[in-house]
């Protein structure tokens, strides 16, 4: 099996997909790129960061359109042209520019099956870059990813690798809902085993990449690397993790965290995002709720500050979590032995 | 071109049973047997009938936040749409989304909405899917005066030029947008001229004269569609009752309330037709009772329908989850 990046898995997915349904379509800012410009090129770009390339060539205008930047119209668009017949895969350069159009993704895409009685169907994906790591700071930086996980109506989803990425996003393409599809960009080059065929993942089946009886560590996306990096660290300690990437935040495995918490007794969320009502204090929650019984120690958050992502490098290494602050929320929690410890 | 008998006659069928829907709502309303917000159509009923008359079924409409008129002149069953408004179980969208988000997908008609200017962008998108699905199928989008400030109507603007998308813009100026007069919320200027400047022809149009929005409305509708190229149509109409039912209308002067329905589109079809010679007075007077019986039925049926059943609160939420 070849290995490819999250970039070319997450194209290959998009190209086998408007292979195999001529009702997919994809639209954004630059998808194509180079549209009318000085230069005898309609297909210079492929996206700022090159992972639609290719796509206008084989498919042409009429299926890979170029949009204006005109983000409420583009949203807009892709809710109305999925209640009326067509499966578009609409494109949000930056998740941080849902301020401009979260109108027509959470009152108009999330809402319509519901207000309109069941009627309706909306299976739309709206793919976007996710997360911190490219000096990009505060206004294309953001994990939002609770953003969506708040609004019942929408599916969102969190690969963590190209494996992952590439069987999501065409389960999301082929899912009859309004789908969030969060690429973190830090990890397009990253590279994978991936299948040259088509594949799906289905949503709210989460991964466990490792498994130890000490504690649970569930994260998202690049989070999930790093939580590996620890757990590597941390076994030659002598302290053994289960590591548990739920791909999807909603729907949720709640299950597969829960039994993993009853077996381990300890708990560490790793979120990438700011910590105030966020995906970390969801699944603390959840486990505080239903499986008090089971916890021997403290649940730990290991986060984002509750502040903007930084500009200057040593800023933004310090903002991200990583492996080391990852090891100390274990050691802090395997070490202090805890209220049910033997 | 000259309609025939049958089609006036249907067509101020429609016209008299908007009318008498929302007088009805809107009493239903104020004595509190309708829950929530209600936004009546009435005065405008020339608009959505004369512009609905020239679509079919592989025609779709984007709705706004009076959408009750058009959905009725896009085909949708009033005795549906009463046990919706009233909350009952059996209605268009199962109680779950009232007069702010009545919407009826299987006659084209894709919601009414509660976010001012937030169809436009939808509309477009169905336009788009009529181009990409080859239907032949155009989009009407009607948006307010309101709306046509949003950014969103901007932008779904310049994306229906930029796509060439079969996509005609209705703004219904009724002269508020909510409570605010359109002098003031638009800065005084031309709705239709704003929205030519975006690169589409744009019509203007008497929306009290059903014959005027018609024939204009045949035009504009058959070269968007045969030509992809969208277009917009400002339909200057009359709002007949407040913002809301239960709106005490302050802003307006006791003149203006005084003369607003003086113009009655109704009245000014009958009065047409019948001076033609087309329809007698007595075939209008027994559409007036047959519209009435059926309004004063499907009301009486939705008042004596059931809440929907508790145990749908949850569902269709998603297709699968």
């Amino acid at each position: 099996m070849a290995k490819k990046s999250m970039r070319t898995a997450i194209n290959e997915a998009i190209r086998l997909e408007m292979r195999r349904d001529p009702t997919v379509i994809l639209m954004g800012e630059d998808v194509a790129g180079g549209q009318g410009g000085s230069a005898d090129v309609t297909d210079a770009f492929g996206g700022v960061l090159g992972v639609t390339k290719g796509l206008y060539t084989e498919f042409g205008p009429s299926r890979v359109i170029d949009t204006p930047i005109i983000e409420s119209a583009i949203m807009g668009t892709a809710a109305g042209a999925a209640v009326s017949g067509l499966r578009p895969i609409a494109e949000l350069m930056f998740s941080d520019f849902i301020g401009v159009c979260y109108d027509q993704i959470f009152n108009q895409a999330a809402k319509f099956r519901y207000m309109f009685g069941g009627k309706a169907q909306t299976p739309m994906v709206m793919r976007s870059m996710t997360g911190a790591g490219l000096r990009a700071a505060a206004q294309h930086s953001q994990s939002l990813h609770a953003l969506f996980t708040m609004v019942p109506g929408l599916k969102v989803v969190v690969p963590s690798g190209a494996y992952d990425a590439k069987g999501l996003l065409i389960e999301a393409i082929r899912d009859n809902d309004p789908v969030i599809f969060l690429e973190h960009k830090a990890m397009y080059d990253l590279e994978e085993e991936v299948p040259d065929e088509a594949y799906t993942i289905p949503f709210g089946e989460a991964n466990v990449l490792r498994e130890g009886k000490d504690v649970t560590i569930v994260a998202l996306a690049r989070m999930v690397r790093f939580s590996m990096e620890a757990a590597a660290n941390l076994s030659k300690l002598g302290i053994e993790v289960t590591v548990i990437d739920p791909r999807t935040t909603s729907p949720l495995d709640t299950d597969t965290i829960l039994e993993s918490v009853a077996e381990t007794g300890r708990l560490v969320v790793v979120d990438e995002a700011n910590p105030r009502c966020s995906f970390a204090t969801d699944v603390a929650a959840l486990v505080a709720d239903q499986g008090f019984k089971y916890l021997k120690a403290p649940i730990k958050l290991v986060t984002a500050p509750h502040a903007p992502v930084p500009f200057a490098p040593n800023l933004e290494d310090a903002y991200i979590p990583n492996a080391a602050k990852i090891e100390a929320a274990v050691l802090s929690i395997v070490a202090a032995g805890g209220r049910n410890a033997a | 071109m000259q309609l025939d008998r049958d089609t006036l006659a249907e067509s101020y069928r429609t016209m008299a049973t908007i009318r008498a829907f929302e007088e009805r709502v809107g009493a239903d309303s104020l004595s509190g047997l309708i829950p929530g917000f209600v936004h009546l159509y009435a005065g405008e009923e020339a608009s959505a009938t004369g512009i609905c008359l020239e679509l079919g079924e592989k025609d779709w409409i984007g709705s706004n936040h009076r959408g009750h008129g058009h959905c009725i002149a896009k085909g949708s069953s009033v005795e549906g749409m009463m046990l919706e408004i009233y909350a009952r179980e059996g209605g268009l969208c199962g109680g779950k989304g009232g007069s702010m988000h009545i919407a009826d997908l299987s006659v084209g008609m894709l919601g009414a909405n509660g976010i001012v200017g937030g169809g436009a962008p939808l509309a477009v998108g169905a336009a788009l899917s009529a181009k990409t699905l080859k239907t032949g199928g155009v989009c009407v989008g009607f948006i307010g005066d309101g709306a046509s400030n949003q950014g969103t109507t901007a932008e779904a603007m310049t994306m229906a030029v930029v796509l060439k998308v079969p996509v005609i813009f209705v703004i219904e100026n009724n002269g508020y947008g909510e409570f605010t007069a359109v002098s003031y919320h638009s800065g005084g200027i031309d709705l239709a001229a704003r929205a030519a400047s975006f690169g589409m022809e744009a019509h203007k149009v008497d929306g009290t004269d059903f014959f005027a929005v018609n024939e204009l409305a045949r035009e504009v509708i058959a070269k968007t569609r045969a030509t992809n190229m969208p277009a917009v149509i400002e339909v200057a109409v009359n709002r007949w009752h407040g913002h809301f039912t239960g709106d005490p209308q302050a802003y307006r002067s006791a003149e203006e309330l005084a003369t607003v329905r003086l113009s009655d589109p109704l009245v000014i079809f009958k009065k047409r037709v019948i001076e033609a010679g087309l329809l007698p007075q007595e075939l209008f007077d027994k559409i007036d009772g047959e519209v009435a019986d059926r309004i004063d039925s499907a009301a009486r049926a939705a008042i004596a329908a059931p809440p929907p059943d508790i145990s749908t609160v949850t569902t269709d939420v998603y297709v699968s989850y």
